[in-house]
């Protein structure tokens, strides 16, 4: 190839980064009928019936705290602790739901993202989306252990198991899995299922939301009936004093969105959520991946900058042909 | 008569049984690995799921080896022959940096005997950056394999072969500049993914690739700099600086244009106070950039470029700028969020030193046995 043509090769790529950039995707969209979780911190008196039932379902053992099991004292997610809670603490941290001397619980588990990132980042598609319920599944016999979903999940979810030499990935699947199946047989997750308060509350990602926008308008010390179980059919209500809720419903926008919300009366970075924008990583990712490699533009442009300056600065040269 | 010589030294030396002994240490805990799981040998965790098996093996090491990436765009692309006498022990030294790029990376795959998975299209995902490094790599190494053919068939006088082979040669040099192209470009399109967990000052989710070509070519040049340098001083041949100066002229542009985007980047996006911030973030950048502006200067004057010493110091200064670069995007400024760190275990060190002491000793076997190096006298 001429060096001239060259050039102008790479100038079209160039030109066409642009129109490429332009169709670049946004957000992915909520599955129709997404199925997901509302966690309201509010309500969560950090029993670990749900971390306990989590391991149940899984079949996972309980984490033993030194070398007693009096209870599960799982600290974080693994291999073998798909749902945790975990304890926020600030100063004398004596009053419930109080970000100064007070204390909370949160729980972590996969958010089961609307636009996830392990999903956009597998090389193999053993993480997936379901179209219906929008259930993020992992499958091991795809999987090759690169362990780029772990990088990619924004909440740090997928762990793999590195004690074993013929390890997987582990995560929540909102217990729909194969074998398990609760979803699809019209039960709803464990955790939801066992939680004495409701503060794990399972649903339609639309059911689920208008409950949380609900109770960002009540007002904090007015009682509020609670329900229990599945918030589209209750299995029982309690009475409660309505704390004064953040303005602000985790999952509802974060990085896409997520089908797995949170509600608190703390913020939510106090919590130790991640500082995510409304954008998903993944969407940028692909629009970046999707314009290079639809046109080939970008490595023909940055090509044709290295072309241009070697060329000036070897002027004098000859080139003789090799 | 060929234009390239084996070098007749003898093989075992002093350096090549130190470094037998470094393959041994880590062959022994790669052995582990492998019966154990990955837990027992390195400090990888929930937060921080790649160390340095990915981030110097794959990431890092396989930016050593553009050598002969550069010097194809330099010699076929550019058309400029008289560097043609460096590109073997270039394309040699490349053949086994992403040699140990594809096998570090099987080593760090935790699900390894199910491989093969991400050629079968059935399972490709084609919106995975990882997707395309995979295959890209692969399918480099294959290319190299065939680009560094030569070499071995002179050695055992298959002119026949050597002559059909150079008849389409062309197709995979034409490959040879592509490949590296896209897939070095995807090392650095990773990080979009990662997100918030790059720190922001190395987190320029649509540079990205940008960056990461630059870094690749620019340590491709430097790296040719380095080992020409040193098999001239360390084999005792004759000095080669007025050839590679003007690969340091190579460098110097490309570092140019580095810095300029770089810095234009953080300006526009309004995180230049992150770079006096006074923390590890701020700390590391200062660092990198240095390596980055010390070769730079040496290499602005005509004078200091033909200067052999000084050559070599840019280009070392280069190479660690480009891995320091990798390093502190992937690792050292990476943060996952609370409640996890990461420094390499002393068996995950041995394994990656491991690794690349049985490169370095493939590199000295194979220069002395086969033709590489080409003739003094025909340079």
């Amino acid at each position: 190839m001429k060096r001239r043509d060259f050039l102008k090769a790479s100038l079209g790529g160039a030109a066409l980064l642009g129109a490429g950039a332009a169709q670049g995707r946004g957000n992915l969209e909520p599955a129709e009928e997404a199925v997901g979780m509302l966690f309201d911190s509010t309500l969560c008196i950090g029993c670990k019936a749900c971390v306990s039932k989590c391991k149940e379902v899984n079949g996972m053992p309980p984490t033993p705290l030194e070398d007693e099991t009096y209870w599960d004292a799982a600290r974080d997610l693994s291999h073998e602790t798909l749902n945790v809670i975990k304890v926020y603490q600030e100063g004398e941290a004596s009053i419930k739901d109080a970000a100064e001397n007070g204390y909370a619980f949160e729980k972590r588990s996969c958010m089961h993202c609307v636009d996830p990132g392990c999903v956009s980042v597998c090389p193999v598609t053993a993480m997936r989306r379901d179209p219906k319920t929008g259930i993020v599944t992992h499958h091991p016999d795809a999987c090759i252990g690169c362990r780029t979903c772990m990088v990619g999940c924004p909440y740090n979810v997928p762990q793999f198991d590195y004690d074993n030499p013929f390890g997987e990935i582990h995560k929540c699947q909102m217990c729909n899995q194969q074998g398990v199946a609760r979803i699809d047989n019209g039960e709803m997750t464990g955790c939801a299922e066992v939680c004495p308060t409701g503060a794990t509350l399972f649903g339609s990602r639309k059911a689920l939301l208008e409950e949380a926008k609900r109770r960002m308008t009540l007002k904090p010390g007015e009682t509020y009936n609670y329900p229990r179980g599945d918030v589209r059919k209750p299995e029982s209500h309690h009475e409660k004093a309505v704390p004064s809720y953040q303005n602000h419903i985790w999952g509802e926008k974060e990085a896409g969105g997520t089908n797995v919300l949170h509600i608190s009366s703390i913020p939510f970075e106090k919590l130790g959520m991640p500082p995510l924008e409304e954008r998903s990583y993944a969407s940028i990712s692909e629009t970046v991946q999707h314009t290079i490699y639809n046109y080939m533009a970008l490595p023909a442009a940055a090509l044709a900058g290295l072309t241009y300056i070697v060329r000036r600065n070897t002027e004098d040269e000859d080139g003789g042909e090799s | 008569m060929s234009a390239y010589q084996p070098l007749k030294r003898p093989v075992i030396t002093f350096p090549f049984l130190v470094l037998s002994v470094v393959a041994l240490i880590g062959t022994y805990f790669l052995v582990q690995r492998f019966l154990h799981g990955m837990g027992p040998v390195t400090n990888i965790n929930g937060g921080y799921a790649w160390g340095i098996w990915v981030v110097y093996d794959v990431v890092v090491g396989t930016a050593l080896a553009c050598g002969g990436y550069a010097l194809a765009i330099t010699v076929y692309v550019m058309n400029k022959g008289k560097y043609h006498p460096l590109i073997r022990p270039a394309l040699l030294a490349s053949l086994l940096g992403y040699g140990l790029g594809g096998i570090g990376a099987m080593i760090d795959m935790g699900r390894w005997w199910q491989f093969y998975n991400i050629f079968t299209p059935w399972h490709m995902n084609f919106n995975s950056v990882m997707l395309e490094v995979g295959l890209c790599v692969a399918t480099y190494i294959l290319v190299l394999c065939i680009e560094f053919a030569p070499a071995l068939l002179e050695k055992i006088g298959a002119q026949g072969v050597i002559k059909a082979l150079n008849k389409v040669l062309f197709f995979f040099i034409a490959l040879g500049v592509l490949l590296p192209t896209m897939h070095q470009s995807s090392l650095g399109s990773m990080l979009i993914a990662m997100g918030y967990k790059v720190h922001p000052l190395w987190q320029s989710l649509h540079l990205q690739p940008l960056l990461a070509i630059l870094t690749a070519l620019t340590m491709g040049f430097a790296v040719v700099v380095f080992e020409a340098s040193f098999s001239s001083a360390g084999f005792r041949r004759p000095d080669e600086t007025p050839i590679l100066s003007g690969l340091g002229k190579a460098i110097m542009g490309l570092i140019s244009v580095y810095l300029l985007v770089r810095f234009g980047e953080i300006l526009i996006n309004g995180k230049l106070g992150l770079i006096f911030a006074g923390d590890l973030g701020s700390l590391m950048f200062l660092l990198e950039t240095t390596l980055f502006v010390f070769p730079l200067i040496v290499l602005l004057s005509e004078k200091r470029r033909g200067h052999g010493p000084l050559l070599l110091w840019a280009s070392v200064s280069m190479l660690f700028a480009g891995a320091l670069y990798r390093f502190n995007a992937f690792l050292i400024t990476y943060d996952p969020g609370p409640g996890y760190s990461y420094f390499p275990s002393t068996p995950e060190i041995m394994v990656t030193a491991g690794m690349v002491a049985i490169e370095i000793m493939a590199y000295l076997i194979i220069v002395k046995k086969f033709p590489v190096l080409h003739n003094a006298e025909t340079a």
